[in-house]
């Protein structure tokens, strides 16, 4: 009980932001329907979401959400309605789908090649002939003076 | 006349600095035509100088025969807006833009006396390129000078928005740092054409980097801080494609200054050094193309014609297709340098570096692709905030979870084991803090109160970096105290940034998660509850500023009944231009803040009037603007280091003696 009241309080707080007068009357409803706006973009402003936007046509957007929202339509129909009418263009977060592999993949890949061309250095480093005593006596002296 | 002086005065500096690039080149082994070269760099920098303050004081005295001045400014517009004005426009900013290339060029000629004489004319010359480059394009498509024939009695104003003490300063500091990575940029094709890289090399592009480095730091700092309170709705951050293009530049900054430490200590990495000093300008340009060409949209960018951006387009393929060529014909046969173990300080820098490429590459490719993938198959996307938080956030976070680490390893072979232990207190300190937070602060977050963690972990990390460094605990302790007084500035400087990037994590965590909005129809009299706070509005009053009409709301923020401050939110009207903004008020509350905006004017059920208040508890906030500047005072008391400044062969005789006098 007492955790359905945070929630419920964590709710209220963010459909409080909303203009009063969109405001929808159920707060789980209404702070569904602003976590949905923050996704969508606002199609004619420079770069908002319809969330952040006071332009006409997120104002209009908003209120289709809204009325979607309480005709009982989950927020994954909600979205394919938007990409229906308006395009991919409207939501923030692109799909995962095969066209938009690079932006997706580009960074993790980045991140293995990196990794990978680590390990191929570290085996070069490795096959590298070993320091002789000596040497290693005269490293940790530098070492020690770098450190300091 | 004075408005004549400063084109002609442009236009000198650009042969100039041809001058410059032909004299430079031919002065790698001709002493004489080198200090030609150095002369006509700093004849470049006093003409653009010149310019510079023709083009303000064309603003100041409001000329509006100039174009320039008639598009963006106004008489009734403040002094200290006339004078920022100045580079306010695209026209203007091209000419701070080749004002700080010039100053940059003139500060390698002045500074670069422990450069060798080739490598520092070679340097000259790459510089003397870029600028006439640069130049050429100011001169010949974007003349900040031209004037009109018909000039109009009344200027058309600057954008209200961008009428902001804040963003006066914030050009220059985003500009220099942009551009004070074209001298690395120059160091290393210079190196690459005498095709030696080496340990001293790596000294010679740190203090620049550095500086750069730290001067991005404060120009994207002080655009987010712009941002959060101008644009009204409490964000600092927006992923918006004109921040991308400064944020690019910074990661690339950021992976350079710790690879150059690597090439510089051990001698490893050389390619990859110079790789990243070529990449971290080209970023640069690719931003002052974004922002020019009118390709993307976005709430800050330049209106320009898409030809102008063509051309920048062209100018970025020249120099960075130029350098790149060179880098990928020169740098095969660059020495790997020493190697190293699995578990060692190397390791660790390029797990950084990794990290922080990755994080540019997903910062790119949600900034291009949608303009790629338009181009492939015509189908339009967005690529906001969503994205970025899915793929740019984890990936960060892997980077912050390893930092305090790379500070506890030795060169070449570390000690895992040691490391863990000495950052024990650090993870015990991190686990408690999220723990606290999460069992304490409501509502219950997992995720936030991990980055909590995340924030004490680099904060305790950071002062376990020095307590690494004088040996705390595990020598007596004279000597702790000994060490402490002879730790070069740059430990202090790494340990202050890393500081800082933890204040940040725990303000952008804290702020993110439990921030507290409100938005109500208010008339005068009525109090709101935000948080623990209570705001009252108690009149609405009508204001008239220099060049704008406002109604000012006079709030009264209570906490417990107390009364803790009052804000004068303000909705403007500018008529020069016809448009409105808001005025937030900001109380300062620690580390918080009490964020209030005055909306548009309603009435009341009862049909009297009322405004539309919005109100923002903002937890922490503080810290997100404090922790980036607190990493820019670690980049300039690096730089303050006594080692940047000596030329290499002095270095250990200068190190050691400073060490015995601090001991």
């Amino acid at each position: 009980m007492k955790r359905l009241l945070i929630a419920l309080a964590a709710f209220a707080c963010i459909a409080a932001a909303s203009d009063p007068s969109e405001r929808m009357a159920d707060p789980a409803q209404e702070a569904r329907a602003r976590n949905l706006f923050r996704q969508v973009r606002c199609l004619v402003c420079q770069n908002e979401s319809i969330d952040d936007s006071t332009a006409d046509l997120a104002h209009d957007l908003r209120q289709v959400i809204r009325e979607q929202i309480a005709a009982g339509r989950t927020d994954a129909e909600i979205r394919a309605f938007l990409v229906a009418r308006y395009g991919e263009f409207a939501l923030l977060k692109p799909a995962v789908s095969a066209p938009n592999a690079a932006l997706w993949g580009a960074p993790i890949l980045v991140l293995l090649v990196g990794g990978g061309l680590l390990v191929l250095r570290l085996r070069q480093g490795a096959a590298t002939a070993a320091l002789s005593p000596d040497e290693e006596a005269r490293l940790a002296q530098l070492t020690r003076e770098e450190r300091d | 006349m004075i408005v004549e002086l400063g084109a002609f005065a442009l236009i000198l500096a650009l042969v100039l600095s041809i001058a410059q690039t032909a004299l430079s080149a031919a002065g790698a082994r001709r002493p004489l035509l080198a200090g030609a070269g150095e002369g006509a760099a700093y004849g470049a920098f006093i003409a653009l100088v010149v310019t510079f303050g023709a083009l303000i004081h064309a603003f100041v005295t409001s000329d509006f025969s100039v174009a320039n001045v008639a598009n963006n400014s106004h008489t009734a517009k403040p002094l200290l807006y006339r004078v920022a004005g100045a580079w306010g426009s695209h026209e203007g900013s091209m000419v701070l833009w080749c004002l700080a290339l010039t100053g940059f060029g003139a500060a390698i000629a002045w500074f670069g006396q422990g450069l060798p004489r080739d490598l520092k004319a070679r340097s000259l010359a790459v510089q003397g390129a870029l600028g006439a480059l640069f130049l050429a394009y100011t001169v010949f498509a974007s003349n900040p000078m031209a004037r009109l024939a018909d000039p109009p009695i009344e200027g058309a104003s600057l954008n209200p928005l961008l009428q902001d003490p804040a963003l006066a300063i914030h050009p220059p500091m985003l500009y220099l740092g942009y551009v004070g990575f074209s001298v690395v940029f120059s160091l290393a094709v210079a190196a690459l054409i005498g095709g030696r890289i080496d340990a001293a090399w790596a000294r010679w592009i740190r203090p620049w980097t550095l500086a750069a480095w730290g001067l991005l730091t404060i120009g994207i700092t002080l655009g987010s801080f712009w941002a959060y309170y101008e644009l009204g709705w409490g964000g600092w951050w927006f992923w918006d494609p004109v921040e991308n293009a400064s944020f690019m530049p910074w990661l690339m900054g950021a992976a350079l200054l710790h690879s150059a430490v690597v090439t510089e200590k051990r001698g490893a990495l050389p390619g990859w050094t110079l790789f990243l000093a070529i990449a971290a300008f080209t970023f640069s340009m690719l931003g002052a193309f974004l922002v020019r060409s009118g390709v993307l949209t976005s709430v800050h960018a330049f209106a320009v014609d898409p030809e102008r951006g063509l051309l920048l387009l062209g100018i970025l393929g020249v120099a960075a297709g130029g350098a790149f060529a060179l880098f990928a014909w020169r740098a095969p046969s660059l020495s790997p340098g020493g190697g190293f173990k699995p578990i060692s300080r190397e390791s660790a820098m390029v797990v950084n570096n990794i990290v922080l490429t990755a994080a540019a590459a997903a910062v790119m490719f949600g900034t291009l692709f949608p303009l790629i993938r338009e181009a492939i198959d015509g189908q339009t996307i967005s690529a906001g905030p969503p994205y970025f938080n899915l793929i740019f956030v984890p990936i960060m976070v892997i980077g912050l979870v390893l930092l305090p680490f790379g500070p506890m390893l030795a060169w070449k072979r570390g000690d895992a084991l040691g490391a863990a232990q000495r950052l024990g207190f650090a993870a015990l300190l991190a686990v408690g803090a999220g723990l606290l937070t999460l069992a304490v602060v409501s509502p219950r977050k997992a995720l936030a109160s991990f980055g909590v963690a995340l924030g004490f972990w680099l904060l305790a990390g950071a002062v376990a970096e020095i307590g690494e460094r004088v040996r705390a605990f595990r020598v007596p302790w004279p000597e702790v105290r000994r060490r402490f007084g002879g730790l070069p500035r740059g430990a202090w400087g790494s340990s202050l940034a890393h500081f800082g990037l933890g204040l940040f994590v725990l303000g952008a965590c804290f702020e993110t998660a439990w921030k507290i909005e409100l938005a109500e129809v208010m008339e005068a009299g009525r109090s709101v509850p935000l948080g623990a706070y209570e705001l009252t509005l108690d009149k609405v009053g009508v204001v008239d500023g220099p060049n704008y009409l406002a109604e000012q709301g006079l709030l009264t923020v209570r906490k417990g009944g107390k009364v803790v401050c009052t804000a004068e939110p303000e909705r403007r009207f500018y008529p020069a231009g016809g448009q409105t903004t808001q005025e937030v008020a900001i109380c300062y509350r620690g580390l918080d803040q009490v964020y209030i905006t005055l909306g548009e004017r309603r009435a009341t059920a009862q049909g009297q009037p009322a405004w539309l208040v919005r109100g923002y508890f903002n937890p922490w906030v503080q810290l997100i603007f404090l922790g980036p500047l607190l990493m820019a005072l670690g980049g300039a008391v690096s730089l303050s280091d006594r080692r940047l400044r000596l030329a290499p062969g002095q270095k250990s005789k200068g190190g050691r003696k400073s060490r015995e006098a601090a001991a």
